[in-house]
């Protein structure tokens, strides 16, 4: 079934809507489903962030297949921005927002904050909401679900369900607020954020592996009774575990790694480069024996421009 | 006037980013001000750059009060201004989102740490801002509820109105809420424009902070004792909606009154050119915000309506 839970006029004959894609399960009364698990799945807050795109699409198709395994609701929001993600478009394209910056919305707001309002008010009562994320077009990261070190005790077990490489708690930030995962997880439904991959591309991959963890996490949480692989076990992070290297110049990032994962101390990671001069800016080694779970995508960078991020364990 | 580099950046290609901040008189730390975060922000800086002016004669005619210094940093994004880009160049990360900053932060989070330290800790905190849908206010201070907000302070401006604003998550990462949190009286004043200048409103801007810094006692300087404020809650505005999209065709400006039911704005179809809907006003009132861009959404705030207010 798809209904569409946000519906507003654009200005030249056009509707701008947010669809949800609910799946159910089969022969059950309105009374019966009341009683029923209830999961959502948002993707695409960010219009180019694409991972989730595939991910739903193989969720979806692998469901229709296997209706009979269904014991709950699936809610999926393939696309909270569709304006962004059909225009290439990061933000809403009209107003440059970052709609991850406006929950938990007002729905006597501006657009931006009605939409938010609106698609929050939908999602509560669900047991459980994964938010899916690519990272963006700067940064590539390994597929890794972060939670805020409020809600660890509830969200770590659920998160090791998800097949990720990487679990990473982390402490609140005040911009983190205004994010939808944070609302949620506020207004009382558990919230976990998935990030993967680089904007702008589907990583399959990743889009594979995290498949198989939401089919797990499905069946975790009682909505999905159907065969799942076994999931990988992914490495923990918490506070002071991950060590951000930034850029000391501005300069073109050339890296010398292909993959993320593993890292020994001295390992040459990249360099920053001034092609006019012909010179090395900075040179940059591991400091840590770790795992590098990311890395910078876009080369050109300014000064304090995020380079990698590593996880050591001492 | 001294002339000081709050921060600076190489570019790979362009010219290094600076951010400039002038200083004027010394001793304690009184009223530090801020204009464009933003690389659309004109008129927050054409504001500015009046100020400096202003200031730069008040000083060399002794007209700053002993043990008084304040500092202007007019614009702290240049490097998007001169792009014509609203956000940071390159990431599109907006600095009037990064407050407090980091040190090691990201670039924009560099930048806003460099910005916070140079003007925390003085007494007076103001910010020229601008908001983020398209259109016009009356020109007004406003205060957010942090816990050390003053709006008497606020009048002191002598603008029309204070509106004071309960923080949204959004605003907890804002120069104005983190001066607040840090212990600095912050105020930011809105005129009527962003994009473009508006050199009336500007001129009462600029005439509204030689004010209250005459006021506080930072300034020697004669003007005008300016409008006896009002002073309301934001929530306490009634947003009006568009109803449906189109052409927008605004009838009240900022400042106007309008009565219950009385139309103020039409909307027209795009193609056919017919009147689709006349917007009414829910109350009487007087007319804080209104909407400027040529079309609008379904479901829009086109105005914002100061309740039984009247002139």
């Amino acid at each position: 079934m798809i209904e569409n839970i946000v519906s507003v006029e654009l200005p030249v004959h056009e509707n701008l809507v947010i669809k949800k894609k609910r799946i159910m399960p089969k022969g059950l009364d309105s009374k019966a489903l009341s009683k029923c698990p209830r999961i959502s799945i948002v993707t695409g807050i960010h219009g180019d962030e694409l991972d989730g795109q595939y991910i739903i699409y193989e969720l979806i198709r692998h469901m229709n297949m296997h209706e009979d395994d269904l014991k709950g609701i699936i809610d999926i929001y393939p696309c909270v921005n569709p304006l962004g993600l059909d225009s290439g478009y990061r933000g809403i394209p009209m107003f440059d927002l970052d709609m991850n910056r406006v929950f938990p919305g007002m729905s006597n707001g501006a657009f931006a904050e009605y939409v938010a309002a609106n698609l929050i008010n939908d999602i509560i009562g669900s047991d459980m909401c994964l938010d899916i994320h690519s990272s963006n077009k700067f940064i590539k990261e390994m597929l890794q679900v972060r939670l805020n070190d409020d809600n660890e005790e509830k969200l770590l077990p659920y998160a090791k369900t998800l097949n990720a490489d990487f679990v990473w708690v982390y402490s609140s930030l005040p911009v983190r607020e205004a994010t939808l995962s944070y609302s949620l997880n506020h207004l009382g439904v558990p919230t976990m954020v998935v990030e993967m991959g680089v904007g702008n591309r589907i990583s399959k991959s990743y889009c594979k592996q995290l498949f198989e963890g939401i089919l797990n996490l499905l069946k975790e949480v009682g909505v999905f009774k159907g065969n799942t692989l076994p999931v990988k076990e992914p490495i923990v992070s918490k506070e002071g575990e991950v060590t951000f290297i930034s850029a000391k110049d501005s300069g073109l990032f050339v890296p010398n790694i292909e993959n993320l994962g593993e890292i020994k101390a001295g390992d040459y990671i990249g360099d920053i480069i001034e092609p006019i001069e012909g010179r090395i800016l900075q040179h940059l080694e591991s400091p840590v024996d770790g795992i590098i779970f990311t890395i910078r995508e876009h080369p050109v960078v300014y000064k304090g421009a995020l380079l990698c991020r590593i996880y050591h364990k001492d | 006037m001294v002339k000081e580099t709050v921060f600076s950046l190489k570019g790979l290609y362009r010219e290094d980013f600076k951010i400039e901040a002038y200083r004027f008189g010394h001793g304690d730390k009184s009223a530090a001000i801020v204009g464009s975060l933003r690389g659309n922000e004109m008129q927050q800086l054409y504001i500015c750059s009046q100020l400096v002016k202003t200031l730069k004669y008040l000083e060399a005619h002794g007209a700053i009060t002993h043990n008084h210094e304040i500092v202007v940093i007019p614009s702290a994004n240049s490097f998007s201004m001169n792009i014509e880009k609203r956000f940071w160049a390159i990431d599109n990360q907006d600095i009037n989102r990064q407050f407090p900053g980091d040190a090691y932060g990201d670039t924009t989070k560099q930048i806003a740490n460099a910005i916070f330290e140079r003007v925390k800790g003085y007494s007076y905190g103001i910010q020229f801002a601008s908001f983020y849908m398209p259109g016009d206010f009356i020109p007004h201070v406003r205060i957010m509820e942090a816990g050390q907000q003053s709006p008497s302070l606020a009048t002191l401006f002598g603008l029309p109105y204070v509106i004071i604003r309960k923080p949204k998550p959004m605003d907890t990462v804002t120069l104005n809420y983190n001066w607040q949190m840090n212990g600095t009286s912050s105020f930011s004043i809105y005129t009527n424009s962003t994009d473009l200048i508006d050199e009336a409103s500007a001129r009462q801007a600029v005439s509204s902070v030689l004010r209250f810094l005459t006021r506080m006692g930072i300034l020697k300087y004669n003007n005008h004792s300016g409008y006896i404020a009002s002073i309301t809650n934001e929530d306490d505005l009634m947003a009006v909606k568009s109803e449906t999209a189109g052409f927008y065709k605004r009838l009240k400006n900022p400042g106007d009154f309008c009565a219950h039911d009385e139309v103020i704005a039409e909307i027209l179809d795009p193609h056919e050119g017919e009147i689709k809907a006349k917007i009414k006003s829910p109350t009487e009132g007087i007319v804080f915000f209104a909407h400027t861009a040529p079309m609008v959404l379904g479901d829009e705030v086109v105005y914002k309506i100061l309740r039984r207010m009247h002139e």
